[in-house]
């Protein structure tokens, strides 16, 4: 099992690594072993223990049995501290960084060389522009964090490691909020870094990023590692077929789409952020029952603001948005739902869930003034629970215990409640945000299906992803955004590379 | 990381942890007794023996901790909605104003029967109007919730004297306070319920209040986890996103949330200003506003916590009292002292022995 994954010497060794939760048996006898100057893939369905394995390697958890190895010697990795000073980085899938913090302090946060910050600030800020220059994360290092697309924030996080002159460095889900243009970017980056003699770990459930990379790469299945490749030896489909344990599709079967007549409208939208900056500049476009339209850009080119605006999160500055021909009144949620939209956001986390809610209390969001869970100022728990019920054996949410709390469930099953939840209603519009991200692959296919099945019965689908191939597989139009204005539409049978040239603003 | 996201069975986290919690302040209060040469064995003794010692001790205690049910109820209400309310000391200070405006214009008319409900109103509609500004100034302008209770303390406190001193003081006395209500404008002491027991209340004013209180308790409970108020409320007070994404409206609901929590507030004057004194007096809240802060804190914002905490702080109170009575080394501050120690292992160090909790309830289920 523990193929040497390079001809170097190892860089980092896991040997016989076991760890128990409680009953659940998270990670079992793990050997593993990763070359100097090499980049080695591990992917597995979410809970598979490939975020334990990684947080003891990065100190939050001991393991109850093993050694970890690095460079040769044995280690004992305590905390985060201890991480660090052996030379381990990590670019965690929840960015770790202070809201209210600019850039520039986040990256020197636990670094800041002395009591004193002038000498700090002065250094770092040389330090972070060498970054930038050598690798091309461009972050404007004064920017405050909270202020900054997504994207943007998984740039600091990178730098961040960079800074701390990590010689492991371990990327848990690092493409999840990326464009292809920008994971593009970065596999460049860790190509340099791996040609420097860094060594690169990254975790994901992408295996076109596995092929891309990586040199080798690991399977993790139900706490085990099932399997190491030379990445050159192995394909798509063994990989999947080795995490998941059985055949999977790895494309989305459509028909034809059927489209109706225009049931979601927008005019001359224009949005600004929090900071005043217009993020959709003068948007117009038309979604017809019975089609999926899909919106592909980098992120931050206004795309979440675009779907806030639609689901009356945010107040657009002008403009107009049609349902049924007629135009939404007020920027109000409850009152778009009762039209028959339903939304589901791109952050579950702070957005479509409360994860110190139980399930069953999540499954009514939005829709709890529904006449069906409780009339007048009552909820009625046990129709609640009942509806609940139905949606997690619908959905196949696991564990199906609606009174698990919500941050217990993983990302796959957590996704499942807000899509059970929001298809459950049965709306005329749907608005998706990002689907499948952070999402393992036996839970893609399945919202992947929903999704078309909404379509097939003559919903009109919104959908803004930042993956590019869940946009042209799914989606009947594709329209390209680019600093907040629609630069283009195509075709679902568009090329990546004619789309791809359309996100960074070179061809329209 | 690590073990806070493990969960724990409810008899560990309500049950087992609290009671370490409780006994860890009360070795470390004991230290300072012993540090002051007293024997802290006999302490605890006079502290518990003058706190339920007898029929009359029970009853001060249940008197306070009805004052605390109401109070930690208000902070408690607020809390599930996101908001911290400081100022309960300043609505029920208020609140006392509706329920004596009440008393003074009923009492010569009707029984204390009729009074009780326009009473509970009275102090209710008070206490609710003077959390309202400081919540529409939270709803509407971003005004920090917490700021603008703390100054209503003390305008609420002003004005309040000014009321009394000016207003409402009997002509010829030199007591700021209102006359002496009519017994149709006092609300009876439970001395049957103590009899019940086989106990003699004697001169403590436990009274119908705390009854009052509990129906309150399972109101309370009622909003919060079985109304679509509540549930707005939680989904504010937990994740303000999750909330706009809902379409639940922030401006009603933050007010909505401390008018309850004010008219919580403004009920505790019932007890205090209609069950033991009979008239409305300068100052008559005494910190239970901020006792309730604890009280909610420790009690975890569920209504049964806070019972259990108010009695607790109840028997701090009496039993203090009594406590300094019998060892004068052991001062009122000393009493304050050992409450905060109370508040600082259960309310400041909830969590300290959550970690250990984990690893010895895994180790006991275990591998």
């Amino acid at each position: 099992m523990s193929l040497q994954s390079s001809a170097n010497e190892p860089a980092i060794e896991l040997v016989g690594i076991d760890k128990k939760f409680g009953a659940v048996h998270a990670n079992k006898n793990i050997n593993l072993s990763v070359g100097k100057g090499s980049i080695h893939g591990i992917i597995g369905e979410n809970g598979a223990g490939k975020s334990t394995l990684m947080s003891i390697l990065y100190g939050f958890y001991h393991a109850d049995e093993g050694e970890i190895r690095i460079q040769g010697k044995p280690v004992t990795i305590r905390d985060s501290q201890a991480a660090i000073a052996a030379g381990i980085g990590m670019v965690h899938q929840h960015f770790m960084l202070v809201e209210n913090f600019t850039v520039l302090e986040n990256v020197m946060l636990g670094a800041e060389g002395g009591q004193l910050l002038a000498k700090g600030v002065a250094g770092a800020r040389k330090e972070l522009k060498r970054l930038e220059k050598d690798y091309g994360l461009e972050v404007d290092p004064d920017a405050v964090i909270e202020e900054l697309p997504v994207g943007n924030q998984q740039r600091v996080e990178i730098l961040k490691a960079l800074y701390r002159g990590a010689e492991i460095l371990i990327l848990d889900e690092p493409t999840g909020v990326l464009t292809p243009a920008e994971a593009d970017h970065l596999f460049r980056i860790l190509q340099v870094l791996r040609d420097q003699g860094k060594t690169i770990i990254l975790i994901t459930h992408k295996l076109r990023e596995i092929m891309a990379i990586t040199d080798t790469v690991s399977v993790m299945r139900r706490g085990e590692m099932v399997a190491t490749r030379k990445t050159a030896e192995t394909t798509v489909a063994e990989l999947a077929e080795l995490m998941v344990g059985r055949r999977v599709l790895l494309r989305v079967e459509k028909g034809d789409a059927n489209p109706g007549p225009v049931l979601l409208s927008v005019k001359n939208l224009t949005v600004k952020d929090g900071r005043g900056v217009t993020m959709v500049d003068d948007v117009s476009f038309d979604v017809r029952a019975g089609e999926i339209v899909g919106i592909a850009g980098v992120a931050g080119n206004g795309q979440s603001e675009l779907l806030e605006a639609l689901a009356g999160i945010r107040k657009p500055v002008s403009g107009e948005i049609l349902i049924d021909g007629k135009p939404v009144e007020s920027a109000d949620p409850a009152l778009l739902r009762q039209l028959a939209l339903a939304h589901i956001p791109e952050d579950r986390h702070h957005m479509g869930l409360v994860l110190k809610f139980e399930e069953y209390e999540n499954s009514i969001l939005g829709y709890h003034h529904d006449p069906r869970y409780g009339r007048g100022a009552m909820l009625d728990l046990d129709a609640v629970r009942k509806s609940a019920e139905e949606q997690i054996e619908k959905y196949d949410i696991r564990p199906p215990n609606p009174r698990l709390k919500t941050a217990n469930f993983s990302g796959g099953n957590q996704q499942k409640i807000v899509v059970a939840r929001e298809i459950e209603r049965d709306p005329k519009m749907l608005l998706i945000g990002q689907p499948t991200r952070g999402v393992d692959i036996g839970a893609i296919e399945f919202i992947h299906r929903r999704i078309i099945e909404m379509r097939d019965a003559g919903k009109a689908v919104l959908l803004v992803s930042v993956e590019l191939d869940e946009i042209r597989s799914l989606s009947d139009r594709i329209l390209v955004m680019f600093a907040g204005k629609v630069v283009g539409e195509k075709s679902a049978d568009a090329d990546e590379q004619t789309l791809g040239l359309m996100m960074a603003g070179i061809a329209a | 990381m690590s073990t806070a996201s493990v969960p724990l069975p409810a008899w560990i986290n309500y049950g087992v942890i609290p009671l370490l919690n409780l006994i860890l302040a009360f070795f470390f209060s004991g230290l300072v007794v012993w540090a002051i040469g007293e024997n802290p064995f006999e302490a605890l003794n006079f502290l518990i023996q003058g706190a339920l010692g007898r029929g009359d001790a029970i009853g001060f205690t249940l008197f306070y901790a009805t004052s605390f049910i109401f109070t930690g109820l208000s902070v408690a209400v607020a809390f599930h909605a996101g908001l911290f309310n400081i100022g309960s000391e300043g609505q029920a200070y208020v609140g006392g104003l509706g329920a004596a405006l009440v008393a003074l214009s009923l009492d010569h008319y009707v029984p204390w029967y009729v009074t009780m409900p326009f009473a509970i109103a009275g102090a209710a509609l008070f206490g609710a109007a003077w959390a309202f500004i400081p919540a529409w100034l939270q709803a509407k302008r971003g005004s920090h919730i917490v700021i603008t209770t703390i100054m209503f303390n003390f305008i609420g406190a002003a004005l309040m004297v000014y009321l009394l001193v000016n207003v409402f003081i009997v002509p010829g006395k030199m007591a700021p306070e209102t006359r002496t209500f009519l017994p149709g404008g006092q609300l009876p002491k439970l001395d049957w319920l103590m009899a019940l027991f086989g106990l003699k209340l004697g001169p403590a004013p436990f009274n119908v209040s705390f009854i009052i209180a509990l129906v309150m308790c399972y109101l309370v409970w009622l909003l919060i986890w079985r109304t679509k108020l509540g549930y707005e409320m939680r989904t504010l007070g937990i994740s303000p996103t999750a909330a706009v994404y809902a379409g639940i409206p922030y401006v009603r609901t933050v007010i909505i949330a401390m008018l309850i929590s004010g008219g919580l507030a403004g009920m505790m004057s019932l007890n205090a200003v209609m069950g033991a004194s009979a008239r409305l007096q300068v100052e008559f809240v005494a910190g239970a506003g901020f006792v309730g802060i604890a009280v909610s804190l420790m009690g975890r914002s569920h209504p049964v916590g806070i019972i259990l905490a108010a009695i607790l702080f109840g028997i701090l109170y009496q039993g203090g009292a009594d406590l300094s009575f019998e060892m004068p080394n052991i001062t009122r501050d000393m009493i304050v002292v050992i409450q905060g120690l109370v508040i600082f292992f259960a309310g400041a160090l909830e969590y300290m022995l959550r970690p250990a909790m984990v690893r010895l309830y895994q180790t006991a289920r275990g591998k």
